[in-house]
Parts: structure tokens; sequence; C-alpha cells
């Protein structure tokens, strides 16, 4: 047995603060490691230790497993805990950290390996009597048929996964999904499986001690899912009745017994419209939706991880019974838009506050006045709720979510929103179901468009801030020959609104993109109330559902001639250019691919004709909103 | 501090008979405003607009720091005369880039922009705010030239117009031209002489002959643009230092060009907190009497414009018809002179004469509110030196060298009028209440007089008096006397600077004394010879 008594974690984000807040409840130190760009983190304010991994991309920084390794031993800490992605499931890394005398807080190497590569861990899992789909490993292309899912063999996340519904589809995908994978994983090997439409994903979280005991700790459903994304996570699945849990619990069971499993991992299936369940692959390390879990069990995860570690047995009453109270749900927050193809987002959140909601949790990589660095992984916060009923758990994770204030980058906030309010009814007894496809399937349209009452409270806050305490009224004309403007932009969209003060400084006129807005008190309170905060040129409306751009006053001829410019959506990297000068294109063509937040994005052209000038080339560094290149219509 | 006290009682009969009237005059003068604001009409209008171009008054909304206070000065300058009310141009006060400028618009949807005498008359004043005020002059100019019917009224005075620029200039006050259109022969002065031209790409047109005219003269066959476009001026003449795209770039030069300028104001600036006033200034609609006949309290106005309700009075207990002290308003010190009962008595005029060698003597800019039906005639008080009493008071006001504000609350009759800083003794703003009147004398006195005389006169002729015709006589003149002394009518005829909501006052008087804040503020030491 050895005593942990400090941990480096191998991470970064809300997973980083997430395991040092349970060894801060054990009295454990903590070491840090950080990129540059994390410097300033909260976890990295949070820790005891903090270790510079010079750089920022992951490959320099957190994936340098022989840096970590040496700032662990020169930090004193006795074990290493990866968190998820990065190093969690690197055998080699596992290896290397027990080889330096170090504990490392997961699984077996061994154990690593035999599910890291998940053509192997299919095999074996198939060896086991564990119901696996069939893959290219022990069929042919021809006979797994279509659609069919290139997945990366060292992959997790969803990271270069690609679904293929057409044959000639199929090399394109694996190329793109082999370079994802190379970037994202190291390793660029891909593999081909039978796509599985209409299921849903259904996965087991595992515990097992050096002891030889190994339990379930039921099941979270998974099924809401963006590209294989996860979205929303709750436990326990509206799927999964009595019988089925334990089947899949056993199934779950066998697959960790099969490797020799010691710790928390996760086995994922995906369950059929039929009831039949299908092993996809075991994540060996702790999920991003443990939360779930630990609220319906009552559990602390990464407690339990601590102490296995230290050669603990886990605790008798669990052997016994494991709890299952009540219904959680998790929506993982990213600074993403997705009613604008999910452009990742990144910068300051000048503001980042929940409010006080029973039964729920939030677990974010951020604090207000954090910045979201555009090399990682969007997902800033999750927000976890529990409560009696599913339905009382959807209410206070709608309660949490619709009144946080989120004063930065675009977050996806609005579409959780939206599922929450659809999950009832679509997932509901009564529902059609959903299945990992159903997401993405959906039209998302615009997004929530603001009202008039929000756009009135954006523009007259501008004008109230430009207001002089104790100056002249608002405005003031001895001759109002006309009312006043103040324009905003939301996603490209202009909103004017046209306002006029009276001589005592109330609100006389105000006109909404042409509507004229009667002034009653019912106006004037909804429009009071819209809470409003104006940071640099940004007005942030209803706890930042909305950030309204001001536009600048007047647009300076260089701004004019480059407003049919084709401009970065995002912060990123050129990684290959399309098009060249000359080249006439149709709208929607891709002029240029940019990599951010991990992902590439194509950019493509506004409208069909030809492309006059290019500002960039492949390899550039961008900003957000910086011109690519021009295209002229035709 | 000595708050005044709250006196109005806003459910009286007298509030209410009086908020009726002045309510009914401001909606007379709001009529001729929606007029002004029309330009030249619906149709002209519409055409101005197909062409892509800004309203006059939209150019200045445009070109003025948002939400900031504009004072148009004038409005309905040529009411009451053979020309469209408003002169065709739009002048005011306002800030571009922070600094306080005065900023002159050709309207051209009213004749083409064409300068009518009124439109002179308003132009010139406005080069007099300009310079005694010391404000950068922006001029947003299309304008057809000449009114060529009344050419003879203006081509003569209306070479003032480009010498004022070039002695702004040379004052050291910046002059800035935007040509928005046609500003041809002698409208392209006004380029000519500025600091700064900002030219508009194919919609400046400034030359001293067009094509028709160099056909004449020379027989060159020539266009617009080669003879003054905007294109030309900015490459080749030179005429234009600023090439803009459209009206809204020449607009964002204009703003440009200001914020360069490297401005300060040369005055003390503000002082006080500037708080406002403790009652509520909607009140000022019930304290002018609606018969002119009634006098009342100007403390009540006073304790609705001045900073804090806080008026220190000056000499409370002698002159009584006259209130003198001091304030601060928007923080800017100030002396009072206000009327009370109207009419001017030798106690009055020395107290004002005294009252105005203090503030003189300590800087302090005067405001003064104007009630008055004049000084007092009668035996006893010419015996008591009733002349020599007003003309200390007059010459008290035509020697004081601090800024002076006017505003005539009721009435301005005879030599109250000057006495009490009219027009003629330079105050450098002149607002009215829409209730105002200016005359000689009243319009009832007046006629009196006339049919005395000639009553006098058919006497000692011997002829017999025809009363009748007397009663129609004197009818017709009080008609006539009551309309011209009208607060319209005096407005139509540029002799103040404008009518104003009497609820505005403050905000007025506020902005006045900011931008006069722009000189230096020093009273004089010495007078003319008073007499005693």
């Amino acid at each position: 047995m050895t005593e942990i008594r400090s941990v480096l974690v191998a991470n970064r984000g809300e997973i980083a603060r997430r395991i040092m807040r349970t060894c801060r409840e054990h009295a454990i130190a903590t070491v840090a490691v950080f990129s540059d760009a994390d410097a300033d983190a909260p976890f990295v304010r949070e820790a005891d230790r903090a270790v510079r991994l010079p750089g920022n991309a992951s490959a320099d920084t957190y994936l340098r497993g022989d840096l970590i390794i040496a700032a662990a031993l020169r930090s004193g800490a006795q074990a290493i805990h990866p968190g998820y992605g990065f190093l969690s499931e690197n055998a080699a890394f596992a290896q290397q950290v027990v080889n330096a005398g170090l504990v490392w807080i997961g699984p077996p190497a061994s154990a690593i390996a035999a599910m890291g590569s998940k053509i192997h861990a299919k095999q074996l899992m198939r060896s086991h009597g564990v119901p696996v789909a069939p893959d290219n490993t022990v069929e042919s292309l021809a006979d797994i048929g279509l659609p069919s899912l290139v997945k990366a063999s060292a992959g997790g996340g969803g990271r270069g996964m690609r679904i293929v519904r057409s044959a000639d589809e199929l090399a394109d995908a694996i190329a793109s999904a082999e370079r994802e994978a190379l970037s994202a994983f190291g390793d660029a090997t891909v593999f081909v499986e039978r796509y599985l439409e209409g299921a849903r994903h259904v996965e087991i979280q595992v515990l097992a001690d050096s002891h030889g005991n190994v339990i379930a700790l039921h099941e979270r459903d998974c099924t809401l899912q963006r590209r294989h994304q996860k979205v929303l996570e709750e436990a326990p699945s509206p799927a999964v009745d009595g019988d089925l849990r334990v089947r899949m619990e056993a199934a779950a069971v066998a697959a960790a017994c099969a490797v020799g499993y010691e710790g928390a991992g996760t086995v994922e299936f995906l369950l059929d419209c039929d009831g039949g369940f299908w092993f996809l692959e075991m994540n060996t390390r702790l999920q991003v939706e443990h939360p779930v879990t630990e609220a319906v069990t009552g559990v602390d995860l990464v407690a339990l991880q601590l102490s296995i570690a230290q050669g603990h047995a886990i605790p008798g009453p669990l052997l016994v019974e494991v709890p299952l109270r009540g219904h959680a749900i998790e929506v993982r927050l990213c600074a993403e838009d997705p009613f604008r193809g999910y452009l990742p987002s990144s910068g300051i959140f000048h503001k980042f506050e929940f409010p006080e909601v029973p039964g729920v949790r939030v677990d974010s990589a951020i604090e207000s006045g954090d910045v979201v660095p555009q090399y990682y992984d969007s997902m800033i916060a999750k927000v976890i709720a529990h409560g009696a009923t599913r339905s009382e758990a959807v209410r206070r994770l709608v309660a949490a979510l619709d009144g946080a204030t989120l004063h930065g980058p675009t977050t996806n906030r609005s579409l959780l929103l939206q599922l929450l309010c659809e999950l009832g009814e679509v997932d509901g007894p009564a529902g059609p179901g959903v299945d990992t496809g159903w997401l993405d399937r959906q039209q998302l349209g615009d997004g929530p468009s603001p009202g008039s009452t929000i756009v009135a409270a954006a523009a007259l806050a501008l004008v109230r801030a430009r207001a002089v305490e104790g100056g002249f009224p608002i405005g003031w004309r001895n001759n109002p020959s006309q009312p006043h403007s103040q324009a905003l932009s939301l996603h490209g969209a202009v909103h004017t609104v046209h306002y006029r003060f009276d001589r005592r400084g109330e609100l006389d006129v105000l006109v909404v993109d042409g509507e004229s807005i009667e002034l009653d008190v019912f106006t004037r309170d909804a429009i009071d109330r819209v809470a409003i905060a104006i940071i640099d040129d940004t007005v942030y409306a209803a706890g930042g559902r909305f950030a309204f751009d001001v536009p600048a006053r007047f647009l300076s001829p260089d701004d004019a001639g480059r407003a049919g410019s084709t401009v970065a959506p995002m912060p990123g990297r050129v990684v290959q250019l399309l098009v060249a000068v000359g080249d006439t294109v149709v709208a929607g063509q891709g002029l240029l691919t940019i990599e951010a937040m991990k992902m590439e994005h194509l950019v493509v052209s506004p409208h069909a004709g030809s492309v006059t000038e290019i500002f960039v080339q492949t390899g550039q560094q961008l900003d957000g909103g910086q011109p690519l290149l021009r295209v002229d219509p035709s | 501090m000595s708050v005044l006290p709250d006196r109005v009682d806003p459910a009286g009969d007298a509030y209410q008979a009086n908020r009726a009237a002045l309510l009914a005059q401001l909606a007379a003068h709001d009529e001729q405003l929606t007029i002004v604001n029309l330009g030249g009409g619906e149709k002209y209008v519409e055409r101005h607009r197909m062409r892509g171009k800004l309203l006059a008054r939209e150019r200045i909304e445009a070109l003025l720091d948002q939400d900031s206070p504009f004072l148009e000065f004038s409005p309905l300058a040529a009411y009451g005369s053979q020309f469209p009310v408003g002169a065709g141009a739009v002048g005011g006060i306002g800030l571009v880039e922070g600094v306080e400028c005065l900023i002159t618009a050709n309207d051209p949807t009213q004749r083409g922009g064409a300068s009518n005498p009124y439109t002179l008359r308003k132009g010139l004043r406005a080069a007099e705010i300009a310079r005694e005020n010391r404000l950068p002059v922006i001029s947003l100019t299309e304008s057809g030239g000449a009114d060529l019917p009344t050419q003879s009224e203006i081509f003569i005075p209306g070479g003032q117009s480009f010498r004022n620029i070039t002695n702004a200039s040379a004052a050291g006050i910046p002059q800035v031209s935007i040509v928005f259109g046609n500003s041809t022969a002698g409208g392209a002065y006004v380029p000519g002489m500025s600091d700064y031209v900002v030219m508009i790409k194919e919609r400046s047109k400034v030359f001293l002959g067009g094509p028709p005219l160099v056909k004449m003269a020379t027989g060159e066959d020539s266009d617009d643009e080669s003879l003054g476009g905007a294109e030309m001026h900015a490459r080749i003449s030179g005429l234009a230092d600023y090439f803009a795209v459209d009206e809204l770039d020449a607009i964002r030069l204009g703003r440009q060009v200001i914020k360069r300028i490297n401005h300060r104001k040369r005055g003390p600036g503000p002082r006080g907190s500037g708080r406002a006033p403790k009652y509520d200034q909607e009140h000022l609609l019930g304290i002018p009497s609606a018969d002119p006949k009634t006098p009342f309290d100007p403390r009540d106005v006073i304790a609705r414009v001045v900073d804090d309700s806080d008026f220190d009075e000056f000499k409370p207990l002698y002159g009584a018809s006259l209130v003198t002290g001091f304030a601060e308003l928007h923080g800017y010190p100030v002396g009072i002179l206000a009327n009370h009962h109207g009419v001017l008595f030798s106690e009055e005029s020395e107290k004002a004469a005294q009252f105005i060698q203090l503030a003189n003597q300590i800087d302090t800019p005067l405001v003064f509110l104007q009630n008055t039906t004049g000084y007092m005639v009668g035996k006893e008080f010419e015996q008591r030196g009733i002349i020599k009493d007003g003309s200390k008071m007059i010459n008290a006001v035509s020697n004081s060298k601090v800024p002076h504000l006017t505003i005539n609350m009721a009435a301005s009759y005879g030599a109250g009028n000057y006495g009490m800083c009219g027009r003629a003794f330079g105050p450098r703003f002149l607002f009215a209440w829409p209730n105002a009147k200016s005359a000689v004398m009243g319009p009832a006195q007046l006629a009196g007089v006339m049919s005395i005389v000639s009553r006098q006169s058919a006497e000692s002729m011997g002829r017999p008096f025809d009363e009748e015709a007397d009663a129609a006589m004197r009818t017709m003149i009080e008609d006539q006397i009551e309309r011209e002394s009208l607060a319209m009518f005096m407005s139509g005829k540029v002799y103040d600077d404008g009518i104003i909501d009497p609820r505005d006052t403050r905000t007025v008087l506020g902005i006045c004394l900011s931008v006069l804040d722009n000189q230096p503020i020093e009273g004089t030491r010495g007078y003319g010879v008073f007499r005693m």
C-alpha cells in the first residue's frame, strides 16, 4: 500500500479542477501542469504547485509524457492522475509513470493497451462473450455494408470518426479521419464497422480494485450526441429497465474482468431498438459525464480512484449494493455556436456565473474573468442537476442554465435549453425516443432571436451609458426633427432602434426594427428588467444569451472595400487553400480549411463569383474576423 | 445657500389658465417647426432622397456626437415674410468629437438651397455667434447661390459672409466646409475661404462658372466634373483637402478634422455641482401670466432654472421691482437680473447699474430675465431723474464686458428692452418664450397715443375730430402692433435666436454658458461716465 500525499494532475480545465477538489477534501496536495495559454487558468491557480509546459499545442504540452513525469518527480508528487483525454488512455505513458516509481491513478497499462486499440478490444470482447458489432477486422467492407462508421482505433470522444453512407465517400472519410486521429491521438490507425442506426448510447460505469472486486455503478445514457460528441448525459437511462440493467452490468463487469481492470472505467454499448446491446468500447479512465453517476449513487468516483490506487478495496457497502437514487442529467456547456455550424469561439468570459439552484452542480473550467484558449476542447463547463424525478432534474437544470450570466464567447446554452425543453416530450414515455443520430438530424435554424424588448434594452443601455451625469437631457433638441438611432448587430444581422427621450430623460419614442413600440408600464418594466452589460464594443443582454456587436458609426472606405471579403469565422490556422486567385466558384464551394479547437472547418464561398484576392497562406495563424480572401460576386 | 421656496400651486386656477394659454402658444410654435422640418415639402424631399441624399437636419444629426444636445437657432427665421419659414438653412450649436461647433447647413429641398435676405441674416448671425464664442464652424454646403429676384438685398451685404470666414480663420477659429452638392459662383468661395474642405465623389460641384457660362464666355465645351467635381478638386486644383466616397464618409471626415484641431476652451469652466433645481421645471408652464398685465414673481422661475434652486439675492429690499442676485447654472456662476412688477423706477435702475458693475468686477456672466413694460413715466419720476437713472442702467449694460444671456419671459417694451439687454445690446444669446412680446410700447398705449396726438392736431387746426375713423384706426394700429410684437414675428425677423419652451430654459442657458466658456470671461474695469 502506498499512501498518496501529493498528486500531479496531467490535465487541464474542469477535470483538473474537479480532481483537485477531491484531493483537497482528502488533504492530498496537488500539482498542476499547464501550457502557456493556460498559465492564468483556475486549475493552475487552485493547485498547490504548478509546472509550466512550454508551448500551446497539445503535442507540445499536455501530451508530453516525459515532461509531465519529470514535473511529478521534481515537485514531489507520488501519483499522476491523467483525467480524461490527452494521455489518459496512453498505455505507454501509464507504464512510464509506473517505471518512474510513481503511482498511476488508472488501470494497469496492460488493460489500457488491451482496450486502447479498439480493434483488439473488440476481438477480446468477442472472445469473452460480450456482444460486439461486425467490423472490417472480421468481415469485408462489403459485408459490413452501409452505412458504416470510420473510427480511430486509438480514438475517443468522437474525434476521428466519420459516418459513410455511400461507397465513394469512404476513401475521403478514412483520409480525413486518419489526419484528425493523428493530430488528436498521435496514431492514425482507423477501422470501419457497421453503423447501427437508431441505436442509443448506454454505458456502464465500472469500478475494480486490486483485491479482485469488480462492481457496476449502473448506466448512463448519452444518446444525445452531435457527431459522436456527447451533449447531454443522464442516469438512469429512460430506455433501461431493471432486467436490462442487470444484463448490461453483467456484460460490463465481464469486459472489465477480461482485461484485468483496476480503477474506474466505462464500458460503452449501443442499445438497439430491439433491446439488444453491443459493445462499443471501454474507456479506461474517468469519463466526462461521471458526475451523473455520482449524483444518483452518492459516491465520489475520484475519491474511489485515489483509494483504489493506494491499494484499498472498494468499500463494503458498495460491494453489497450500489444505490440508485433519483435522476441526474448533465449537459456540456461549450464555447461554440450550434446555430452557426458549431463554430468554436474563444476569448475572455467577463462574467461566468450560475445561480444557486438546489441539486445543481457546476464543474467549470473557468471563472469570471478567465479566458477560453483557442487550442483545446471547446467544453467550458458541465452543469449537472439531480432531482427526485427526471422532470425535476430537467427543471433544475433549466433554471441553472437560464439564470446563468455568461458574458463572453458564444456558447451552446440556447441549444442545451432547447434540448432540455424538448427532452420530456421527444424522449418521454409517449415520445418517439432518440438515437445517437437524432441531434444531427435536427434542423437547428438560426437559434433564438432577440425580441424587440431585448434589442431595445441593449440599445438603450448604450444610450444611457453615453449620458453624462447631471448633463443635458439625452439627445436634447429645441427643434426635434427626427428620432435618434442606435444600431446593433447580432451574427451579422443589423438591428436598428430609433428612440427619443423627453426633457426629463424619459423614453418618449421607441421604434425597434421599424416597429413602433407602445411605451406603457409593462413595456417599460420589461425593458428595464433585461440584464445588460456593456463590455468594450459588445452588449451582453439577458445574461449573455445575446451578445450584440456595436457597429462603428462610420465605415471607413477601407472597411467598406473589405466588406465583400470572407473572414475567418474563428481564430485558428489555415490548413489548406482550396482555390487560387482567378478561380470561379459557386455559392457554398469550399475555399479553404481552418483548424481550430482541434477540428477542421471548411470556409465556403458566400456567393458565386470569382476569387479576386487571397490575403492568407497555408499554415498561417488567424484571428477571428481576419479577412481571408475576396470573392467578387459574378 | 439660500434655497428659494416652492410657491407654485399647480392645482390653482391661475396656474391652470396660464398653462393652457402657454400650451396653445407652444402648439402654434410647434406647428411652424413642423413646416420648417418638412423643408421644401414632400415632393422636393422625396426627390432629394431619390438622389440618395440626406436632408439638411439628417446631415447635422449624423455629424453630431451621439445623443449630445443640439441648440438650433432661429428655426423660424423668415416667418411672416414672403419667404418660406426657416429661410432655407439650418444653424445651431452641437458637439462634434466633444467640441462645441457652430454648424450650418443649406436646405437644398427649399428652392435648391438658395439664399434669400433671411438666409443671409441667419448666416451672418451664425458667424457672429461663432466669432463671439470662438466656435469652430462646419458648413454643410449645398446651395444654388443667391435667390435671384431678391439679389439686390443679398449681393452687396452678402460679401460679409465670405469675409467672416477668413476673419474667423485669422482669429484662429477653424473653418470647415463639407460640400454636398452645388457650391458654385459666389458659393464657391465658401470652400475657397475655408481652412478644411471635404468634397464628395460625383456629388460636389464647385466652380465659378458652369458649362453654359463657360461656353458663353470662352466658347469652351466642358462638363461639371472637369470644371468642379470632387475628384478634380482633390487631385488637380487642390481645393478639396479630403475626398469622400459618399455623404456619410464626408461627415466622417468632417468629424475627423474636428478631432484634430486641438480645440481648447479658454473660459474658466464650470465651478459648482450643477445639481438640478429642486422643483419641477414642468411648472414653468403655469408661471407666466396668461394676461400680460398681471405680473409674476421671477423667483419662481429662477427656482426652476438655477442649480439646486439656490439663489443669493442682492439688495432684495431696494428697488423691489427688479430682482438681482447670484446663482450657479449647470455649475457656471451667473448674476441674474429679472423684472418683477414690470416697470423700472430710479431705484431699480441704480440697483441694476450697481449689480452689472459688480458682475464685471468678478467676471461673472449675466442673465437677463425680461418682463418689463419700460421705465416709469410721469411728472414725479421725470423730476426725480428717471432718464438719468435709466441711462445709468443702459450705460452699465452697454459697456459691460461679461457675456450676457437674455430671455424674454413675457414682455420687453420701450427702453426697458434696452436696459434689460435687448438684441441691440449684444447679448451672446437671446431667446424668447412663446408668450413674449416686444415693442416700443404696448399696442393699446401706442394706438391711444396716436389717437391723442391726432385729436390734439385736429383741435389745434380747428378741424372736427372723426371719432368713428379714430376708433377704426386705433383698432387697426392695435392689431398691427400686437401682431408685430409677438414672439414668432420677432423670431421671423431674427431679432432673437429662437423661441424656446419655458421648460427648456435651464437647458438652453446651460448650453449657452458652456458655449460662451470657449472664450475667456473678463469683465470691464472701466465705464462710460455715469450721469449723476
